[in-house]
């Protein structure tokens, strides 16, 4: 037996952080806020955490976040960066940390105000020549979306994927947003609107886009004696993996195949579910084609048949695998990195506690991180049993 | 004093640019099992042999995807443009623009230069 069966673990803490544009707070001061809301719910204290999971919080992500939180002495850290995956990475760190009792109360979060700091770039300016600034950044292809638009326009080549399918997902992604009170884009959309929308890197229009929100959130973890002060339903973690391919566009074999590929394998092989097992499931929706490759390689369908899965509003309120159902990144919000956002909203659904958007009876669903330039991903499958 | 020319590129990639200058591009090629690769490594990908040396290549290539870009994203980018990943007839894939004409994913495309100010030829690719 191994020790994540042994010794479960426990989400028993979720909380987003203000959302939209956030012009009074600080990215700290937002991330501390959320973190006291979670461990409400854990029934814990800051005093209690022992083990820190963030990135994209200052140059040493974890240091100045536990100082913030006044957390001076942890017993585990991690900075890990892979992107907009990293927290679903740092829930399969923190599942092995507590589960071979390295620490036993782990908060994974993030915060940005990006929006409000006007701060994403669509360059990577190098100070010294790297690889990329000697063989991509010369010849101005945008970060990121320009790397996603090849793989659509390969994807397309390859499998006959269409416009008008990838339009599916940000329109199923719309409705589900119009069921949630905290989604920054709530207006009816149809797949004509997206098609109607501005090319930004053809095939990709500005509708097949995420929204460029602040916002974050922080979840907890602990061991199943902690979680028994838990004022809600602890939600367990059954599996997750993680991978990369490359960061490079010229890099390795496939544009069309993910780093969802290993991250799912691994992610269900520790669950011990497959697809078929899965009520619903958060992909992240950077971009339209970011969910499409990653119902692929994830096994919801074969390689090549996500155009065709996608269609009929298979995704949406009402369809066979609801997807993104806070609105995702596409009309809900997208901080930057919407990993912790994509974990919070599997937990709401699985204590039932998603409103409007709230689905039947859910028992296992699964948040999937994608990050980088299409670089990363990481996949973790929670239940209520 | 005697002028020496500052060696564009890093330890690892400045024969590709020495020979930039010239129109010419190198590629790696494994002694031991055949296998070209970009960029340049210390050991062979394929077979993990150190036996590397550079060949010449015409730059034949077929193009695997591209992207018309419609952002401005620097001043030194004029919209719309076409950036291409393009697959060496020896395997590699570089990334590019395609000037000089259109091409699709599958089309033929061939080598050519843009001259830079502060740096050596870029190579670039145009319709075959």
């Amino acid at each position: 037996m191994n020790d994540w069966e042994k010794n479960p673990v426990y989400i028993v803490g979720a909380a987003e952080t203000a959302l939209g544009a956030v012009p009074d707070q600080t990215t700290y001061s937002m991330f501390s806020l959320a973190a006291h809301e979670a461990l409400d719910e854990a029934g814990l204290n800051v005093k209690d955490v022992d083990g820190i999971f963030t990135n994209y919080m200052g140059e040493e992500g974890t240091v100045q976040v536990g100082e913030y939180l006044g957390i001076l002495a942890p017993r585990y850290v991690d900075s890990t960066d892979i992107g907009g995956a990293a927290y679903e990475a740092h829930v399969h760190h923190a599942m092995m940390a507590i589960a071979n009792g390295r620490c036993e109360v782990a908060i994974v979060g993030y915060a940005s105000r990006q929006r409000s700091e006007r701060a994403r770039s669509m360059t990577m300016r190098q100070s010294e020549l790297t690889l990329t600034a000697q063989f991509e950044s010369p010849y101005g292809l945008p970060m990121p979306i320009g790397h996603y638009a090849m793989i659509a326009a390969r994807h397309m080549h390859e499998y006959g994927t269409t416009s008008e399918q990838l339009a599916e997902i940000a329109v199923a992604a719309r409705q589900w947003a119009q069921l949630n009170p905290k989604a920054w884009k709530r207006d009816p959309m149809t797949a004509e609107d997206v098609l109607a929308s501005r090319v930004i890197c053809d095939p990709l229009r500005r509708l097949d886009c995420c929204l460029i929100t602040d916002g974050g959130g922080v979840i907890v973890l602990t061991n199943k004696e902690r979680a028994r002060d838990a004022n809600k339903k602890p939600i367990r973690v059954l599996g997750a993996g993680e991978s990369h391919t490359r960061w490079n566009i010229s890099q390795g074999p496939s544009l069309t195949t993910t780093a969802a590929k290993v991250s799912g394998e691994q992610a269900f092989g520790m669950a011990g579910v497959t697809p078929a097992d899965v009520d619903f499931v958060q992909p992240y929706d950077s971009f339209t084609i970011t969910v499409l490759t990653a119902l692929e390689d994830l096994g919801f369908c074969e390689k090549g048949e996500g155009g065709a899965f996608v269609s009929g509003g298979r995704l949406a309120p009402g369809g066979d695998l609801p997807a993104m159902t806070s609105g995702g990144g596409l009309s809900y919000n997208h901080p930057g990195a919407l990993g912790v956002l994509l974990l919070i909203e599997t937990v709401r659904q699985l204590r039932g506690e998603a409103g409007e958007r709230q689905l039947a009876d859910p028992k296992i669903g699964v948040a999937h991180g994608v990050g980088g330039l299409l670089s990363t991903a990481a996949t973790v499958v929670m239940t209520n049993d | 004093m005697t002028e020496t020319k500052q060696q564009y590129g890093d330890p690892m990639t400045y024969p590709i640019w020495e020979a930039a200058a010239r129109y010419e591009l190198l590629i790696q090629h494994c002694k031991v099992c055949g296998h070209y690769q970009f960029y340049p490594r210390p050991f062979c990908l394929n077979c993990d042999s150190d036996q590397l040396e550079w060949k010449r290549v015409s730059g034949d290539a077929t193009v695997y995807s591209k992207t018309t870009v419609h952002l401005k994203i620097a001043p030194e980018f004029d919209p719309p443009y076409v950036v291409a990943l393009v697959e060496l007839d020896e395997g590699p894939r570089m990334l590019c623009n395609i000037e000089g004409g259109a091409a699709e994913i599958g089309d033929r495309v061939k080598l050519a230069w843009r001259e830079r100010e502060d740096a050596p030829p870029l190579p670039i690719w145009m319709p075959a």
